[in-house]
């Protein structure tokens, strides 16, 4: 009995984990719908059928990476360097698999198969901005928060862009919801800035990436973001043997 | 589009599984050894480090308007961040900056 009630109190509270998680990812749907009806609407116009529309969005689920690779073979583009490029789109989420080491790398494999394919900007902002906020969470807690999120957002996803394929054109036009995504993540980027070496970071991050807009393959980001993580880390040791 | 369907599904394909191995990379292969110091420290520094950069350029040239600086979304963004800063609170800053942008997008045609 004991050992039944413990089990259920535990399911309760990753069960908790879960719900706090799809809640914290529910402001980007704000972004997401509009994104994915975009995506369906391209997508379907540029030549795909809709079994390809939805591959994409299933399969994939990085929505810049989707419009890339789709632009370039409306473009008539070699294959590979579709492929290539849409490619190193997603590369800053290797760098978001690096950082979740320390909170989910003790996690099964086969959880962590499944956040691997749930890892997009928005599950992994909401997630590492809890994660590093106290009070701290066990593993398994902190795995059902990011798939909670995962879920709120990806189902969305998914019906959004179907919705987008079937009816096309029929979706009005002229909101200007291009711009939720930058508020969405500056709400995002203005909490995690909660120390000196976090503002010189971000800073960097920000003067590099308009520096560098010009590299091709979205890799002016990728420089960037190795960048600000050095000025980060360096500004951290400063700050150390000055204290 | 020209393409074969046979093409257009390995394109697909190979970005789905290009796209899984890079999100898996670190988080599968580590795992749960331990990782070494210095590199936790740049690790720590990777959402700001990241984010900002993939929104600045978003920011300062919008697609909307042809990458001419717009001042609502400027202004729009501004109130964001200052919101987010002040209140620390992610709903309330999105909730903010999208009023702003819709109040300024209408006052200024």
């Amino acid at each position: 009995m004991t050992g039944s009630s413990a089990n259920s109190s535990q399911g309760g509270v990753i069960a908790g984990n879960f719900g706090k998680g799809a809640v914290a990812g529910a402001p980007f749907l704000l972004v997401i719908i509009p994104f994915a009806l975009l995506f369906g609407v391209v997508g379907t116009e540029a030549g795909l059928n809709l079994a390809q529309v939805m591959a994409f969005s299933m399969l994939v689920i990085a929505g810049a990476a989707q419009f890339t690779a789709v632009q370039l073979m409306v473009e008539d583009a070699p294959t590979v360097i579709a492929l290539l490029t849409a490619l190193a789109v997603n590369l800053r989420m290797a760098m978001y698999s690096a950082s979740l080491v320390p909170y989910l790398g003790a996690a099964p494999l086969w959880q962590r198969l499944l956040i691997s394919y749930g890892l997009i900007d928005q599950t992994y902002a909401v997630s590492i901005a809890r994660y590093e906020r106290p009070p701290a969470m066990t593993v398994k807690e902190r795995v059902a928060y990011i798939l909670g999120a995962f879920t709120m957002i990806s189902i969305p996803w998914y019906g959004a862009t179907l919705l987008g394929a079937v009816l096309g054109a029929a979706i009005p036009q002229g909101l200007p919801l291009d711009f939720a995504l930058p508020i969405t993540f500056l709400a995002l980027i203005a909490p995690a800035l909660k120390t000196l070496p976090h503002v010189v970071a971000a800073l960097t991050s920000t003067g590099a990436a308009l520096v560098f807009s010009w590299v091709p393959y979205s890799l002016g980001l990728i420089v960037a973001a190795v960048l600000a993580m050095a000025a980060g880390a360096v500004c951290e040791i400063w700050m150390e043997r000055r204290a | 589009m020209t393409q074969s369907d046979a093409t257009i599904w390995a394109v697909i394909a190979g970005l789905g599984i290009g796209t899984y191995l890079i999100r898996f990379s670190f988080l599968g292969l580590v795992g749960n050894r331990p990782l070494p110091d210095w590199l936790l420290r740049l690790l720590r520094y990777t959402p700001v480090a990241v984010l900002p950069g993939l929104v600045a350029p978003l920011i300062l040239w919008p697609e909307a308007t042809d990458g001419t600086p717009d001042p609502a979304r400027l202004a729009a963004a501004a109130i964001t961040l200052a919101v987010g800063l002040y209140t620390r609170n992610v709903v309330a800053s999105v909730l903010v900056g999208m009023v702003t942008l819709f109040g300024l997008l209408a006052l200024i045609p």
